[in-house]
Formats: structure tokens, sequence, C-alpha cells
């Protein structure tokens, strides 16, 4: 349980003159289940962004699996068993759900290039199994989704993650816009996760659901790491003092 | 967004939504404008869509159907592509004029040398030092036209993926230089008298080639070539990776970014089938009218747009089908024919046409509007 899978050093991001993200160095372990929470702004989503590759860093090491990486995008670090969960919802609102699950990596019944005809019936196929294992009920599945609640959405998003991912799954805000029933059932996800072993990385600015859900929180405050917490040794008293700068682990980034 | 309210209960108008396509409006809409026309018809004691000549033996009015047939058959195959450059969330303005500077070219390549004895008196090409350039086997035309359109819809897509210029004033500009190239081209003179064999493209007898002289459909190769067409790209919309991919842009271009969707190559395809197809719908009305004008095509790209939006497709990318188009396109002819089986001038047709085509885009965006309100 001690290997590392994702380990970043001086982690950086200057958006020109913004520092959104400072020499972050962070550690998840394996099949460890870690939040990230912070005020708006701190660089939770900046984090997120440049792990998966979505943007290029400013400067720092990403190691991933044991390996030093350099993601060229999103789709790089997917095939390397990373999958991740966008604050903005990425599917398309006019396809339906299995369409939605399998987008970019389409199950093909004849390879003619662009045009290789698609194999409908196994992408069903798997997206029932899926949804199934992640314990997600949508009512049809040929809908698109655009007639769907925003509730049903978060977890088509959550079971395309959850059912590909190998090695990693972030979620960035995977509750926010959602009803206390979706939430529920999200967070069902998410321990269905823990017991498959598979390590989360969660922001959220949802502290009772940090603490209901992982095992340790690492506080981001404008920019810079500045905590990291076990969630036995902590309470939400103190992870807000840290989050308004009333403490912090980190003296470099104390004077800010 | 959703409220919670609306959750993961409500199955049952999930289903009944599913259950009717929106094409069966379309097509409702398609029965209720022949009706239409078919009882205003029998107001003057004609009929739109039978036979009333009763020495005749024939049920329905063949010349009619005939002409809307040739009417959806050119400007349909436009459609087709517009479709697709729509349902990825793009515009081509550029379809009508490209079918100008098609037209020209192919035609200069489709010329015979002699025409009734004597040297073709439209002659493109010098008649004492290119001799060779005339009589050229039928292929070479075809294979011109669609390799110009193609890359006319090539440069529309590079324009708009890689160099980010809008849809609107990339093709836009396509228009203009499209129809400059097709004045330039024969400084604005017509180019006629094509090879019998290039004539026989649109007027010869497909179908009875085809069946071996099973079935006979004489002059009406663009209403068949348009149907196998459709049914091709209907096919491709609907079972291939780009078909899907192609909604999946114009529903949330990010969302396939992200995926890992490569949206640029697949913008220069569609436009560049998009392209090709003008360049197809070119060819046939270059064969059907043995002649080619720099003017040829104009206005060609609005009436394919309107098709499109009356057939569904919305203009703000992810919906719309294939079959929906080719209704679409079946209707615009039917009011279009339709309008002159009751007489109306020339000038109101342009007038109700304008007024079809926003129309279209209204119901739209109404469309539109009331399924965002739904959500
Ligand atoms: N593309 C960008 N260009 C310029 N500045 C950016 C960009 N993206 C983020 N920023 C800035 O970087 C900082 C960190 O933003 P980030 O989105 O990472 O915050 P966050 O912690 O995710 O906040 P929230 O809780 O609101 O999602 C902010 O000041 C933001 O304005
Ligand atoms: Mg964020």
């Amino acid at each position: 349980m001690s290997n590392i899978v994702l380990k970043t050093e001086g982690l950086t991001k200057h958006y020109g003159g913004v520092h959104a993200l400072e020499n972050a160095d962070f550690e998840l372990l394996e099949g460890e289940h870690v939040a990230i929470v912070g005020d708006n702004g701190a660089g939770k989503s900046t984090f997120v962004r440049q792990i998966t590759g979505v943007e290029t860093r400013t400067r720092g090491k990403i190691s991933f699996d044991g390996r030093e990486v350099e993601f060229a995008g999103p789709l790089d670090a997917r095939e390397a068993g990373m999958e991740c969960v966008f604050q903005n919802l990425a599917l398309a609102d006019d396809l339906d759900v299995p369409s939605n699950l399998f987008l970019g990596r389409e199950k093909i019944r004849f390879n003619l290039g662009p045009f290789s005809v698609l194999d409908r019936r196994a992408m069903r196929q798997a997206t029932e199994e899926g949804l199934k294992r992640t314990g997600v009920k949508i009512p049809n599945l040929d809908n698109p989704i655009r007639n769907m609640s925003g509730g049903q959405r978060q977890c088509v998003a959550i079971a395309r993650s959850a059912s590909f991912a190998r090695k990693l799954i972030i979620m960035d805000e995977p509750t926010a816009a959602l009803g206390v029933q979706e939430t529920a059932q999200v967070e069902e996800i998410i321990r269905t996760l823990k017991a498959q072993n598979i390590p989360l990385i969660l922001v959220s600015h949802n502290l009772r659901q940090v603490f209901d859900l992982v095992d340790r929180i690492v506080v981001f405050r404008r920019g810079h790491i500045v905590a990291s917490l076990k969630r036995e040794e902590t309470d939400g008293n103190d992870i807000v003092s840290y989050i308004t700068g009333v403490k912090t682990q980190n003296e470099a980034a104390a004077y800010i | 967004m959703a409220s919670p309210a609306q959750g993961a209960g409500n199955r049952k108008p999930d289903s009944a939504r599913r259950s009717r396509a929106p094409e069966w409006n379309v097509f409702l809409a398609l029965v209720v404008m022949v009706v239409v026309f078919e009882v205003l018809n029998r107001l003057n004691g004609t009929s739109f869509l039978f036979n009333m000549r009763h020495n005749l033996d024939a049920v329905f009015n063949q010349q009619r159907i005939a002409i809307i047939l040739l009417q959806v058959a050119v400007t349909g195959i436009i459609a087709l592509g517009v479709t697709q450059v729509i349902i990825i969330g793009g515009i081509d303005l550029s379809s009508g004029s490209v079918v100008g500077m098609v037209a020209m070219v192919t035609m200069s390549f489709a010329q015979t040398l002699t025409v009734n004895g004597n040297p073709n008196p439209k002659g493109y090409w010098d008649y004492e030092t290119m001799k060779y350039m005339y009589d050229l086997p039928v292929i070479v035309p075809i294979v011109v036209s669609l390799a110009l359109g193609l890359v006319a819809g090539m440069i529309n897509g590079a324009l708009i993926a890689y160099n980010r210029i809008p849809p609107f004033i990339a093709t836009l500009g396509m228009m203009v230089s499209a129809r400059g190239v097709s004045t330039w081209y024969t400084n604005g003179d017509p180019i006629s008298f094509p090879s019998v064999a290039y004539g026989q493209l649109s007027n010869g007898d497909l179908l009875g080639q085809l069946t071996f002289g099973l079935i006979h459909w004489e002059g009406q190769n663009p209403a068949l070539i348009f149907g196998a067409l459709a049914v091709l790209f209907h096919l491709i919309m609907t079972y291939t990776l780009y078909g899907k991919h192609s909604y999946a842009i114009g529903s949330n271009e990010a969302a396939a970014r992200m995926s890992g969707i490569n949206v640029n190559r697949h913008k220069v395809m569609v436009y560049a089938i998009a392209g090709m197809l003008a360049g197809v719908a070119a060819l046939l009305l270059t064969s059907k009218n043995l002649t080619a004008q720099s003017g040829m095509g104009m206005g060609y790209e609005l009436d394919a747009i309107a098709m499109a939006v009356i057939g569904g497709v919305s203009l703000s990318g992810g919906r719309g089908s294939i079959v929906g188009t080719v209704l679409g396109a079946l209707i615009f002819s039917v009011i279009i024919s339709g309008f002159t089986s009751i007489r109306l001038g020339a000038y109101y047709q342009d007038m109700v046409k304008g007024v079809i085509i926003v129309g279209a885009v209204a119901l739209d965006q109404w469309r539109q509007r009331r399924s965002a309100d739904r959500i």
C-alpha cells in the first residue's frame, strides 16, 4: 500500500502575470483517496489541469505510475490510465449515454479509418455493465443526455471515468451543481472506487463530504499547498484555518 | 441546469419523447404541403399530383413529379454536404459559387471538338494547338469536378480549423472568390457543347443500365444519384465514427477535443466532403443543361441551408439528420413547384422563399428555446 502513484515536485503554472500555482509538491499513494480543498481561485483546478496534461506547465516535475511523464494532452493521460471528471462537464449533450461514455474511444466493427463502422451493440452492453458496476441508474440509455437532469449527467461523466480508470481518477467538484440525492449517488460511486482500490483525487468545497470520503486532505491557498492532513488528525475548524491562512505548514508560502 | 426535482424519477416523458423522431414532424409537414397544393389546384379544376387528362393512362402527373425531383436533386446534393457542415456547428455559404466555379472548369474539360462538322464555336481551348483537350474520356471532367470541389472545401476547412476563421467569414470569402474564378475563367462567356457521353451523365438512363434494361428512368439520373448519395450519407452519419464525431463536435466541441477526437482534421474532412458534393451538383447541372455559365448555382447555398433547416437540422449544431434534410428538400421543392402550379409569379416565389428560409430558422430557434426551458 505504500507505492507512490502520483508525485509532483515544484509544479508551477503562471498565466502571464497570474501565479495560479507555485511549487506544488504532492504525493498520492496506491489506493489512497485524497481531497483538495481551498478557496475559489486557490489553484485547485489549475493543479488538476497540469497533471492531466490539459495545459502545459510552466515548470516542475510530474511522475505517474513510477515514471516521469510529459502528457501532451488529456488523451495521453487517459492512455496512461488516468481519468478526469472536469469541473465543466465534458459531455456532448446531443449524444446518448453509450456514445458519451465511449466518445473518442468507440468500439469498432469494421475498420475503415474515419468511416469505421461502430459496434453500437457492444458499446451499449458495456455501458449497461459499467453503470451497474458503479451503481448509476439511468432510465433510458438511448436518450440524448440533454434530456437528463444535472445529476444524471454528472453520473454519466463519472461513470465514464470510473469505467475506464485503471490507475487514477481525478474529480473536480463533481457534486457542485447537484441536489442532495444526486450528491449521495456520486458519493456512493466514490466509495465503490475505494473498495476497488482505485486512487482518487477529489476537489471539493464540501467539508462534510471530504471528511466522509477521503483518507487525507490537502489544502491549497493562493497557488500554494499549505497543508496535508490525515483525516483522523484534523477537523473542520482546523481545515478552515488553513484555507483562510490563519495556519500554515508551508513556511515558504507563509508571507503571502 | 436541471432542478433536482426533475431527477431520476421521470422515466415516462423521457421514453415518450424518444418514441417519435423529429423527422416525423417534417414528414407530416411534407404531406400537409402536398395536400394544400392539391386542394388549391382542385379549386381551379386542376391537380397538383395527379394526371387530369383522361386520355392518358398515367395516374400521377409525371411531368410535375419529374420537375420536383430534378429541382430537389441538384440543390439536395449540396444540402447533403451543408447538413454535415451545420451538424458540426459550421455553415457553408460558398456552395453556390463553388458550383459555378466547378461548372465552368469542368465544362472546359468536357467539350467536343466538332459541332455539326464545324469546329466547336464555343471552344475553350485553342482549336489548332490544343486539339487534344477536346473529346476527353468522360472520366476526366468527372474527376476534375470532384477534385476541384474537394479542394475548395478543404480550403474552407483549413481556414476554419487551423486558422480559427469563423465559418461564416471563411466561406463568405470562398463564395466571393469562387464566383470570381468562374467569371475570370472565360471573361464571363458561357462554355457549351459537351461530348455526348458527358450529356448522358444527367440525361441518360442510369437506372436502365444498372438494371440491364429492366426498369427505365430516362433523364432522371440526378434524382437517382441524389437518392444514392442520401442513402450513403445517411448510413455514414448514423453508423460510422465520422457521423458520431460530427454530432459530438457540433454538440460540444470542447468535450470532443477533450475526448481525443482530432477536431481540426475532422472539420477539414467535413468541409471537403461538402465541397465535393457541390462539385457533384455542378457536374450534374452542366450535364443536364449541356452548358456552363459563370452565374450558375447563384443562391443555391441559401436554398441548401433552407432545406437542411426545414428538415430539422439545428443551426447551432449537433442536431439533425440526412433523412430530415431529404424531407426538407422535398418540402422546399413542393412549395416552389406548388406555387408554379397555382400560377404564382416568379417574383412572388422569391419573396415566399425568403419567408420560408427565415421562418425555418425562427422555428429552429423556437425549438431550441423550448428544449432549453424544459431542462
Ligand atoms: N486560463 C487562465 N488564464 C488566466 N488566469 C487563469 C486561467 N485559469 C485560471 N486562472 C487564474 O488562476 C487562479 C486559479 O484558478 P483555479 O481555476 O485553479 O481556481 P480553483 O481553485 O479551481 O477555484 P474554484 O474553487 O473557483 O474552482 C485564479 O486566479 C484564476 O483567475
Ligand atoms: Mg476550480
